[in-house]
């Protein structure tokens, strides 16, 4: 019996205590944030979705197009577009799909990047229903007024169209010196 | 508590316990066969989560096998990112810097503490108490926080490199840290007075879902389980990794083996966590954070490699089988909660079904992990 309301007593000790903890909490301040009308800073390092990098210098990105991300990627979900002008070195990027349905944020695609033109961006609302809504292309997000047209450098379009002449006038190695030329650029990228 | 079918030959009748519901932490179904209140036989049927995590280790390259770590145990990420670090790098001889090794224990510690909070909130949470879990989330934002400004992520992180860390960290991680440390000590007494104290839990917890030492290595239990039975197993200290023989903790060890003595190891543990990182946070030297010349394509020599880490929930070991080329031959991976739950079936025979509950929290699940 008299261990019966040992138990008692102890129970509600034990409550007692609980509850001064409890109430405390009265008294504080609450740590909810209201999240559409107040939102948490992020912290720099925070791995939002990738993006280009604009460089201060040029203004533009400073992506080569050389696919080292697409190729790293685990999930294959870079798609790196480019071409190649006539007049400018290495090739030109058109376009930086970027599918994040997929995308794990695993910083694969920042550290294979040479030129660092890529990096993680701090965006995090991101809610939306539509799939659609998560293919980016980075290009344009970098540059949404239009992305400016890469210098020609009047030197090097001198140079190819030389080239090319000099193709033409031999139509027999037509193939083999188009060829060899475009190779050479690839080198160079 | 999804279905009920009467058997009307032996008297009994089966229940099937999730596999959505809310006291099993995830996508685990347990097909239980109960006689009135008491279990006869209760099953684990796993593999609802299951995402084929070895055979990704095998067609995907070393480097983009990384993501997979954080998506195994994504409550100690950072364990599993270290167990695989350790391997490649023992693979490849890979000499990591001293600072390396130093942020990889700090942040491997914080997320256990995180880890352990969110299962102590979550665990009470399923006996039926909600403000507990409040209290851990609270001190648990302060550790995402703190991760989340070196790692870049909150949950599934990506932090470790071979021979390294993906960046160092700043003044602004070490001052938080110790700020948290602070902060957080005083918070234990606390949960024990409000929570370890309070006789619903004691009266739920004693006694309840013993696990003898044996049974224990006849699944090969670790971690919190293990240490809750008696049995003196950690694998920060019987093969040490990392600077782990540098600093100086405690391995808590209960022998009542019930619900109470896991619980209270991962109490305890949560403290020895803080000694850890205020003593790597003590010693912590500059240099760099990347060891020098790892190629970028990585084709580690032949051979059949394995490393062993403790994560929140015990014993994380992977093994791989190198043929020489950039994919691994053979992946392994043997996580820790899947040992564990496996002796759920024998241990809660005769059990009463809100025992088994509370047992089965005691475990401290995590379902993904189990099911790779
Ligand atoms: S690795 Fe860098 S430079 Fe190369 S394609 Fe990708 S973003 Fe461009
Ligand atoms: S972060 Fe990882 S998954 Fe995402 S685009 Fe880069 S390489 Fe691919």
């Amino acid at each position: 019996m008299s261990g019966y309301f040992k138990e008692i007593i102890t129970g509600l000790k034990s409550l007692a205590i609980g509850l001064q903890i409890t109430n405390k909490e009265f008294f504080t301040k609450p740590i909810t944030l209201q999240y559409p009308h107040e939102s948490v800073k992020m912290t720099p390092r925070y791995r939002g979705h990738i993006e280009l990098v604009k460089d201060p210098q040029t203004g533009t990105h400073r992506c080569i197009a050389c696919g080292m991300c697409e190729k790293g990627c685990p999930t294959g979900c870079i798609t790196v577009q480019a071409e190649k002008r006539e007049g400018v070195k290495g090739k030109v990027l058109t376009a930086y799909i970027l599918n994040f349905t997929t995308c794990s944020l695993c910083g694969q695609c920042v550290e294979n990047c040479k030129p660092e033109a890529i990096n993680f961006s701090n965006e995090y609302n991101l809610a939306s229903t539509r799939r659609e809504d998560y293919i980016f292309n980075l290009l344009q997000k970098l540059h949404p007024e239009g992305v400016p047209e890469p210098e020609i450098d009047p030197e090097l379009l001198k140079k190819e169209r030389e080239k090319k002449e000099a193709a033409k006038k031999e139509p027999a190695k037509k193939a083999a010196a188009k060829e060899g030329g475009e190779s050479k650029a690839e080198e160079k990228s | 508590m999804s279905s009920l079918a009467q058997s009307q030959l032996r008297e009994t009748f089966e229940l099937n316990i999730g596999p959505q519901h809310p006291a099993t932490h995830g996508v685990l179904r347990i097909k239980v066969v109960m006689d009135g209140e008491y279990i006869v036989r209760a099953e684990p049927i796993l593999g609802y989560i299951h995402r084929m995590h070895e055979k990704m280790g095998e067609n995907r390259t070393w480097n983009q096998f990384w993501p997979n770590m954080g998506r195994l145990d994504y409550l100690s990420a950072i364990a599993y990112n270290h167990c695989y670090a350790c391997l490649v790098e023992r693979a490849m001889g890979i000499e990591v810097p001293e600072r390396a090794e130093y942020i990889r224990v700090i942040t491997a510690e914080l997320n256990r503490i995180q880890s352990h909070l969110l299962g102590f909130g979550a665990y009470i949470m399923d006996l039926g108490g909600f403000t507990p879990l409040m209290y851990a989330m609270d001190e648990r934002e302060q550790i995402l926080d703190l991760l989340e400004s070196v790692t870049g992520s909150r949950l599934t992180y990506c932090y470790f490199r071979f021979g390294g860390v993906y960046n160092d960290i700043d003044d602004d991680f070490i001052t938080g840290t110790r700020a948290f440390i602070k902060r957080f000590r005083p918070q234990i007494p606390m949960y024990h007075k409000l929570v370890t104290g309070n006789v619903i839990l004691m009266d739920r917890l004693n006694g309840v879902g013993p696990i003898s030492a044996d049974l224990c290595r006849k699944y090969g239990a670790t971690g919190p389980v293990l240490r809750g039975s008696g049995v003196n197993f950690d694998v920060r200290r019987n093969e040490p990794y990392g600077v782990y023989p540098e600093l100086d903790f405690d391995i808590p060890v209960y022998h009542e083996c019930d619900s109470m003595a896991r619980y209270m190891v991962r109490m305890d543990e949560m403290v020895q966590s803080c000694r850890i990182i205020e003593n790597a946070l003590n010693k912590l030297p500059e240099g760099p954070v990347m060891a020098e010349k790892v190629p970028k394509a990585l084709k580690p020599p032949k051979g059949d490699f394995h490393f062993a880490v403790e994560a929140a929930r015990g014993t994380f070991s992977m093994r791989t089988v190198s043929d020489g080329t950039n994919t691994s031959y053979r992946m392994r991976l043997r996580s820790p909660t899947y040992s564990n739950v496996s002796l759920f079936e024998e241990a809660s025979r005769g059990m009463l079904l809100s025992d088994a509950l509370a047992f089965l929290g005691s475990l401290d699940p995590v379902i993904p992990e189990m099911d790779r």
